[in-house]
C-alpha cells in the first residue's frame, strides 16, 4: 500500500509552513533516513526524511508552494512492487509516514523549544477578530495585518532606532535571529554591540542587565522562556523591583525583562508555567501582558520607554496569530489600561494573554444562546486598571476571570476579592474564576487540555453566574 | 595570537607574591590616616547608636578592613564606579558621601541617603558613583559587571569597583558573572576583601580552595593576593589593576587579606575565634596603626598633628550623630513614594 509523507510540524506550535525544495522527483527511489524535501516557516529551515524504502510514486505538493498545513500530504512513497496504478484506485493510504518523525532543522544544538519532537499540535483556531475600538488610534488609519512575533520586532526596533541607550540581550537573540525568532533581523541592523548573544546564564546576565540599567542604559533583557527567569528570581525582585524604593528614589531600573510565559504545547511541567500572579504580586514591577499584536507593539514600546523595571509577558502560541495592527509612524499604547475588546451587558468575562483566545470563542459561543457577554482584555497586569473591571461589572452584575495560571492566589482571586470590596452591592452572583487546575503540567495531551482551562469551562462559568 | 598572549598575562599576573610595596608621601600618609581613622570612629560610634537602641536591624562594621576601601578609591578617577555588599558603611564614607547622610540613614531618619528607606545595607549616590549597599549575598557581583558593561557600551575608559566578601565567592552568579565579564572583556576589578570568615564560618571550613585570588583561574582572569591591611600595598594593586583595565584587558581579581575587629554584624558575639587571635591582628597589623607609626617614625608629622587630626575627625563623627539623633523620622506620606517613577 502507498505511503502517505505529511507536512511535518517543526515545534508543537507550528501550524503552517513552506515547501521550499523536492530533493526528489516522482519516480526516484528512496531509502529510510534520506532526506527527500527541505520545508521552512519564518523561523527555521528542517529537511523532511523519507522513513520507508520505496519510490517516490507522486507529488501532491509542488516545491515553492507557501502555507501548507501541518499533517497535508505531501508525497505518496510506493512500496516495492507496486506502481503508479495503486495512487489512482482513490483508496485511502494504509500507512502514513508521521510528520512528527522528521529531523529536526540542521542547527543540531537547538534551544529547548525546537527540540521538543512532538506529533503534530491541535490545531489553533484564528483569533476572532478584536473589535476595532481603538482609543489611541486615529480615525481612518490604515490597519495592516501582522504576527504577534513581527509586531514585537518592529516595537523593538522602533525604540531602538530612537534611543540609543537601548540594547537587546539574551540567549540566541543575535546570530541565531531569536528562539522564537522575535528578535529577527535586529543584529543585522544595529550590530553586536546592542543585540547581544548571552550565555546560558540567567541569574548573571539578569543581573548583568540590572547593573547596567543601573548605570543608565535601558536593556530589554530576553528570557527564552519566563520558566528559566526562575533562576534569575532575585536580580529581579532584590535588585530590579526593589532599587528605587530602597535609594530614596535617586537610582531605579529602566528595563524591560520579556519572553515566552504560559504553557506553550505539549512541553511539560518545567516549561509550561503561567508567572502572571508571581510578578504581579511585586511593588516596583510592571506587568504586562498583552494578546493582540496592536497591544504587543503599543505596550512593548512604552514598556521600553517607562523608567521602571517591566515585566512583559508574552506567548508562544500567539506569536505566529495575525492580528490587525494600525499604521503608525510612533503607536504606542498607555501601560494600566485595561480594553473592552467585546461590549456585551449579561456578564463580563476579564482575562489578557492566551485566556484572551479561550474569552473571546466562549462570547462566541454564549452569543448564540443569548448571552451577551462583555469580554475585558487587561492587557496590564500591574498596575491593574480595576476601573474599567468595576465599571464593567456595574453594567453586568456578574464575572467571570479566565487565565492559565493556577488557582490559588491568582489574578483571579485578587480580582475577585477587589470586586467583592469595590462592587459588591451590585452583583447578582459570585465571582467566578476559570484557571489552570492545580497540577505541574502533564505532558499527555489529553491531560494537558484537561489541565487547561477550556472554552467549554468558560461558557459553563458565565452561564452558571447568569443562573442559566 | 591573543588568546596565548592574554594566557600568558594571566600566569604572570595571578600570584601571592607581595609586590615591593611603594612608599607614600606625605600627603598620601596623611590622606589615608585621615579618611580610614573616619571610617573607623564612625563605625565605633554607630555600634555606640546600635546599642542606645538609635539603629536597629543589621549593623555590620567595617573596623579593621579599612585600608581596602581607602587605597582601592586613591587609585581611581573620577567617573569610576563603586558597588558593594552589606558592609557597606566603609565604601559610602571613601567614596565621598556625607557622614551625616550616612548616619541618618542607619538610624532611618528623613535626610538619610534613602531618606530612611534603606537602611544599613541599602544606600546609593549618583553624584558619588556608588552603586549600593546590596544585602543578598553576592548580588553585587553581576549588577558590578553591568557597571562595567555600562562603561565599555558607551565607550568610556571607567572601571567598575565591585567588592564582594569571602562567603560571597561560593555563590554561583560571581562565576557567570566573571564568565560573562571575561568574554566580553568588561573591565572590572573583582575586590574580594577577604576577612577569614564568612559570618562564623572560616574560609577553610567553607571553600575547597582558599586562595581566592585564584578563582577566576578556569576563566582566564588574573588575580593577586594583597596585603590588605597595608593601605599602600592596596593602592599599588589597585593602580595596576586599574591600568590593566583601563588598557582594555577585560577583569582582574585582587584578594584583600584583611581582619574584621568585630562580629558578623551587631548581634554576632563571635564565639567562633579567640580573643587572642583578635588582638594579635589589632595589635600587629592595624591598618591605621600602621600609618601612625610610618608617618611619626618619618616625621612627616608630630605628635600633636596627628591629633589634630583625630579631633577633627571626632568632631565631623560627633556632629554626624547628633544630626541622625535629631533628625526626624520620614513623613508618613513617604510610605508610598518611590515605588515607581
Amino acid at each position: 500500500m502507498p505511503i502517505q509523507v505529511l507536512m511535518p510540524a517543526l515545534s508543537p506550535t507550528m501550524e503552517r509552513g513552506n515547501l521550499a525544495k523536492w530533493h526528489k522527483k516522482e519516480g526516484d527511489e528512496v531509502k529510510s533516513g534520506e532526506v527527500i524535501a527541505e520545508i521552512e516557516t519564518d523561523k527555521a529551515t528542517m529537511e523532511v526524511e523519507a522513513v520507508d524504502e520505496g519510490t517516490l510514486g507522486k507529488i501532491l505538493v509542488p516545491e515553492g508552494t507557501n502555507d501548507v498545513a501541518v499533517n497535508t500530504p505531501i508525497a505518496m512513497i510506493l512500496a516495492e512492487g507496486e506502481d503508479a496504478v495503486a495512487l489512482k484506485d482513490g483508496g485511502a493510504p494504509a500507512r502514513q509516514q508521521k510528520a512528527a518523525e522528521s529531523t529536526p532543522p540542521a542547527q543540531a544544538e537547538q534551544p529547548k523549544p525546537q527540540l521538543a519532537r512532538t506529533p503534530a499540535p491541535p490545531p489553533v483556531q484564528p483569533p476572532a477578530p478584536a473589535a476595532p475600538l481603538e482609543p489611541e488610534v486615529p480615525e481612518g488609519t490604515e490597519m495592516v495585518s501582522m504576527t504577534v512575533r513581527e509586531a514585537l520586532r518592529d516595537a523593538m526596533a522602533e525604540e531602538m532606532r530612537r534611543d540609543r541607550d537601548v540594547f537587546v540581550m539574551g540567549e540566541e537573540v543575535a546570530e541565531y535571529q531569536g528562539a522564537y525568532k522575535v528578535t529577527q533581523g535586529l543584529l543585522q541592523e544595529f550590530g553586536a554591540m546592542r543585540v547581544i548573544d548571552t550565555p546560558i546564564t540567567e541569574h548573571g546576565f539578569t543581573g548583568l542587565g540590572v547593573g547596567a540599567a543601573l548605570a543608565g542604559l535601558k536593556p530589554i533583557v530576553e528570557f527564552m522562556t519566563f520558566n528559566f527567569a526562575m533562576q534569575a528570581m532575585d536580580q529581579l525582585i532584590n535588585s530590579a523591583a526593589k532599587t528605587r524604593y530602597m535609594s530614596g528614589g535617586q537610582m531605579a531600573a529602566s528595563i524591560v525583562f520579556r519572553g515566552p510565559n504560559g504553557p506553550a504545547a505539549r512541553v511539560a511541567a518545567q516549561h509550561s508555567q503561567d508567572y502572571s500572579s508571581w510578578y504581579s504580586h511585586v511593588p516596583g514591577l510592571k506587568v504586562i501582558a498583552p494578546y493582540s499584536a496592536a497591544d504587543a507593539k503599543g505596550l512593548l514600546k512604552s514598556a521600553i520607554r517607562d523608567p521602571n523595571p517591566v515585566v512583559f509577558l508574552e506567548n508562544e502560541i500567539l506569536y505566529g496569530q495575525s492580528f490587525p495592527v494600525p499604521k503608525l509612524p510612533d503607536y504606542v499604547v498607555p501601560i494600566g489600561k485595561a480594553k473592552v475588546v467585546r461590549a456585551g451587558t449579561d456578564v463580563t468575562i476579564v482575562s489578557w494573554s492566551m485566556g484572551m483566545s479561550y474569552s473571546l470563542k466562549a462570547a462566541d459561543e454564549l452569543a448564540k444562546e443569548n448571552i451577551s457577554a462583555e469580554v475585558i482584555d487587561l492587557r496590564t497586569l500591574k498596575p491593574m486598571d480595576l476601573e474599567s473591571i468595576m465599571e464593567s461589572v456595574k453594567k453586568t452584575g456578574r464575572i467571570v476571570t479566565v487565565e492559565e495560571g493556577w488557582r490559588q492566589s491568582g489574578v483571579g482571586a485578587e480580582i475577585a476579592a477587589s470586586v467583592t470590596e469595590q462592587a459588591f452591592d451590585w452583583l447578582d452572583a459570585p465571582v467566578v474564576r476559570v484557571t489552570g487546575k492545580d497540577v505541574p503540567m502533564p505532558y499527555a495531551a489529553n491531560l494537558e487540555k484537561l489541565a487547561l482551562p477550556s472554552v467549554r469551562e468558560v461558557v459553563e462559568a458565565a452561564k452558571a453566574v447568569c443562573y442559566r | 595570537m591573543a588568546v596565548a598572549s592574554s594566557k600568558a598575562a594571566a600566569a604572570r599576573r595571578t600570584t601571592d607574591q607581595p609586590a615591593a610595596v611603594p612608599e607614600f608621601d606625605k600627603e598620601q600618609e596623611l590622606r589615608a590616616y585621615r579618611h580610614m581613622l573616619r571610617i573607623r570612629r564612625f563605625e565605633e560610634k554607630a555600634g555606640q547608636l546600635y546599642g542606645m537602641g538609635l539603629i536597629g536591624g543589621f549593623c555590620h562594621l567595617y573596623i579593621g578592613q579599612e585600608a581596602i576601601v581607602v587605597g582601592m578609591q586613591m587609585a581611581i578617577k573620577e567617573g569610576d564606579k563603586v558597588i558593594t555588599g552589606y558592609r557597606d558603611h566603609g565604601h559610602m564614607l571613601a567614596c565621598g558621601m556625607d557622614p551625616k547622610g550616612v548616619m541618618a540613614e542607619l538610624t532611618g531618619r528623613r535626610h538619610g541617603y534613602s531618606k530612611g528607606k534603606g537602611g544599613s545595607m541599602h544606600m546609593f549616590s549618583l553624584t558619588k558613583s556608588f552603586y549600593g549597599g546590596h544585602g543578598i549575598v553576592a548580588a553585587q557581583v553581576p549588577l558590578g559587571t553591568g557597571l562595567a558593561f555600562a562603561n565599555k557600551y558607551r565607550g568610556t575608559d571607567n572601571v567598575s569597583l565591585t567588592y564582594l566578601g569571602d562567603g560571597a565567592t561560593n555563590q554561583g552568579q560571581v562565576y557567570e558573572s566573571f564568565n560573562m565579564a571575561k568574554l566580553w572583556k568588561l573591565p572590572v576589578i573583582y575586590i574580594i576583601e577577604n576577612n577569614k570568615y564568612g559570618m562564623g564560618t572560616s574560609v577553610a571550613r567553607a571553600s575547597a580552595t582558599i586562595d581566592l585570588y585564584k578563582r577566576g583561574a578556569s576563566f582566564d582572569i588574573p588575580g593577586e593576593r594583597v596585603d590588605g591591611m597595608d593601605v599602600r600595598a592596596v593602592k599599588a594593586a589597585g593602580d595596576k589593576a586599574v591600568r590593566w583595565c583601563r588598557d582594555g584587558n577585560g577583569p582582574i581579581i585582587l584578594e584583600m587579606l584583611t581582619y574584621r575587629y568585630r562580629g558578623h554584624s551587631m548581634s554576632d558575639p563571635a564565639k567562633y575565634r579567640s580573643k587572642e587571635e583578635v588582638d594579635k591582628m589589632r595589635t600587629e597589623h592595624d591598618p591605621i596603626e600602621q600609618v601612625r607609626s610610618r608617618v611619626l617614625k618619618k616625621g612627616l608629622a608630630n605628635e600633636e598633628a596627628l591629633k589634630k587630626i583625630d579631633a577633627e575627625v571626632r568632631a565631623l563623627v560627633n556632629e554626624a550623630a547628633e544630626f541622625a539623633t535629631n533628625d526626624a523620622e520620614p513623613d508618613p506620606s513617604e510610605l508610598y513614594t518611590d515605588v515607581y517613577g
